[in-house]
């Protein structure tokens, strides 16, 4: 069984009298690709924040790569990569000069970012944009170079914080490839998102509520503990009782669909 | 290292590729130089005088003959009392008037004082000052030729000793206007106000830009030293600002002959000062928003609407209400106006502004140890 490279032991943040985060434990292995999932306000960011070294824990320790997160960020941030949510390229850069920045930030020679950007720009077949500003370039692409560039160093784990919302199915699956690409290379990957089908993707996966993990499995091991047909069927029943909480008629209401 | 130049080109880069915006930054200050300088003209030629004389004497009709031959002045009305000038000021048909007291020339002859009243029309300001300045020494001449420092003189019959030079004691007072600023050249604001638009306003938009974009996210993940970040994205500002100081000088000079008495690495030493400062302020402004646009709407009103108002700039701090005048200390712009009208427009160095110099670099602590603190505290 291969090493464990997140571990996080009774993770925990209060912002005031609010827990966003309370009391989570879990396990990632190299080379997985790790689904974290839940609901928006369910404690995700907050979890993932405290995960890349941009916040730190009330409570609890969480190790990354080998390294604490609360008292070794430096060591943490220079072992890990990142995509935000938000579109993460210098829109008014060209491909290239993106490659190069980040190439620089993470400490890589010359010689090699060169090499890299020459790989990066065949891979994704980029190369007659190459020096054409990323605002020209379709989303899809950009996405597609965003996570490329967040892997521009290596790092022995990547996190994407819901890297595929607002793309087309299409650009959805060929990100996918990507991911499973970057997995195969021994690239681990953790990645939010709350599109129940993509979670059928993932090696595992962690449904987080109201700012506790839940469950956590495989999908397999998951739909079979919850006698679901599908991660979406796991989700729903999981979420159910939180959103009730607040009033019985409000669970009443709730469609069948499940949360979006 | 090689990730700080690295952020240090891609800022240029930013800066570079938006045309508009570089634009804006060079070609605004050049525009202004003009804009003020003509607005505050500094050559005064043709100004149309009106003279007041209840009881014309050889010693009045000598002075007017003098304004008259000065070149500067045009006599345009002579009068016997300050009442009928008052229509021509209201006009502005009259811009300075001079007014005799009666009995001119025997009281210059006497053992009393002559008096003599300035009256100029200070609607604005710094034309008041030239103005009043130009007569008052056209009667100092006089008066000069009048009492030879050798020995006695005779004028018009009458016996003058050497040892009692004639006394005119000339009044001055502003119409309008009357507490103008007299050194209130705009070079010297205009400075403060470029580095105002520049450092804080450009570094609050370009660093509230990362965080719409959520590329500072990306860089406050990576291994970069929060003062990296900030470094690699203010530096850049901060030449834009230097070459814009420089260029605002060089303008004034060439176009305008404002002088620079004081050294001029002093000046640009203290404009980097101002620059940090500035560049500080534009950090918290971008820590507390986190939209463009409110980063810009409280930067132009939390920074630069106080350098234009409260600095001296415009309106002399003296002649503000108490209050304002206590609040205007707190103002960056308002230090650094005094620097820079010290070294440009009297020449003075350290040794005179060595308190000011102290109260920004102060401020530069205080407000950057402030910065790195708020930008940091997002990581906790």
């Amino acid at each position: 069984m291969s090493a464990v490279v997140i571990e996080a032991k009774g993770l925990t943040r209060a912002f005031g009298a609010f827990v966003a985060v309370d009391r989570i434990s879990f396990d990632v292995r190299a080379g997985e690709v790790f689904g974290f999932l839940g609901a928006n306000g369910a404690g995700k960011t907050t979890a993932i924040r405290m995960l890349i070294g941009l916040l730190s824990p009330s409570s609890g320790t969480a190790r990354v790569a080998g390294h604490d997160v609360g008292t070794e960020s430096e060591a943490v941030k220079r072992r890990i990569g990142y995509m935000s949510q938000r579109f993460s390229l210098y829109e008014d850069l060209t491909p290239r000069e993106n490659i190069r920045l980040y190439g620089g930030i993470y400490g890589l020679s010359g010689p090699q970012i060169r090499e890299r950007t020459g790989q990066v720009l065949t891979r994704l077949g980029l190369e007659a944009v190459a020096d054409q500003r990323v605002q020209r370039l379709p989303l899809g692409w950009r996405q597609k170079l965003a996570f490329s560039v967040a892997l521009v160093h290596q790092p022995q784990i990547v996190f994407l914080d819901e890297p595929t919302s607002g793309v087309d199915p299409i650009t959805r699956r060929q990100f996918w490839e990507l991911i499973y690409e970057a997995a195969a290379g021994g690239t681990t990957v953790f990645v939010t998102t709350h599109y129940m089908d993509e979670a059928e993707y993932c090696d595992r996966v962690s449904i987080m509520v109201a700012g506790r993990i839940d469950a956590i499995g495989t999908p397999g091991e998951l739909k079979q503990q919850f006698g679901a047909p599908s991660i979406d069927d796991v989700f729903v029943q999981l979420a159910r009782p939180a959103a009730s909480s607040g009033g019985q008629a409000h669970a009443a209401a709730a469609p069948p669909g499940g949360p979006s | 290292m090689t990730a700080l130049i690295g952020l240090l080109r891609k800022e240029w880069f930013h800066i570079l590729r938006d045309r508009r915006t570089l634009a804006v930054l060079l070609g605004l200050p050049a525009i202004q130089v003009v804009l003020f300088g003509y607005a505050i003209r500094t050559d005064v030629n043709d100004v149309r005088l009106g003279i007041v004389d209840p009881s014309p004497d050889h010693a009045t009709l000598a002075l007017r003959d003098r304004f008259a031959a000065s070149g500067v002045f045009r006599i345009v009305a002579t009068v016997p009392r300050l009442a009928d000038l008052d229509a021509l000021f209201q006009t502005g048909d009259v811009q300075q008037a001079v007014v005799f007291e009666p009995g001119f020339a025997s009281r210059l002859a006497g053992s009393t004082p002559a008096s003599l009243l300035v009256l100029s029309d200070a609607t604005e300001p710094n034309t008041g000052s030239l103005l009043q300045a130009y007569a008052l020494s056209v009667v100092e001449q006089y008066q000069r030729d009048l009492s030879p420092p050798m020995s006695s003189v005779r004028v018009q019959g009458r016996a003058w000793r050497a040892d009692r030079p004639a006394v005119i004691v000339p009044q001055t007072r502003m119409r309008f206007n009357p507490t103008r600023e007299s050194s209130n050249l705009f070079v010297p604001g205009l400075m403060a106000f470029v580095l105002t638009i520049i450092s804080s306003l450009m570094t609050a938009i370009s660093l509230t830009r990362e965080k719409e974009t959520g590329t500072m996210e990306t860089l406050l993940v990576s291994p970069l030293r929060p003062w990296a970040i900030i470094v690699g994205k203010v530096a850049p500002y901060l030449v834009v600002g230097f070459a814009s100081v420089v260029g605002v000088l060089v303008e004034a000079r060439l176009v305008f002959g404002v002088p620079l008495r004081g050294s001029v690495l002093l000046l640009l030493g203290e404009g980097a000062l101002y620059i940090l400062v500035s560049l500080a302020l534009g950090i918290l402004v971008s820590a507390s928003t986190s939209s463009q646009r409110v980063a810009m709407v409280v930067a132009l009103l939390g920074t630069m609407l106080p350098n234009v108002l409260l600095s001296g700039f415009v309106f002399p701090v003296e002649s503000m209400p108490a209050p304002l005048q206590v609040i205007a200390n707190v103002v960056p712009g308002r230090w650094f106006v005094l620097i820079a009208r010290g070294i440009m427009l009297k020449g003075i160095g350290l040794e005179y502004l060595w308190r000011e110099t102290l109260i920004l670099a102060a401020m530069a602590a205080v407000l950057l140890v402030a910065s790195t603190r708020s930008f940091k505290e997002r990581l906790v």
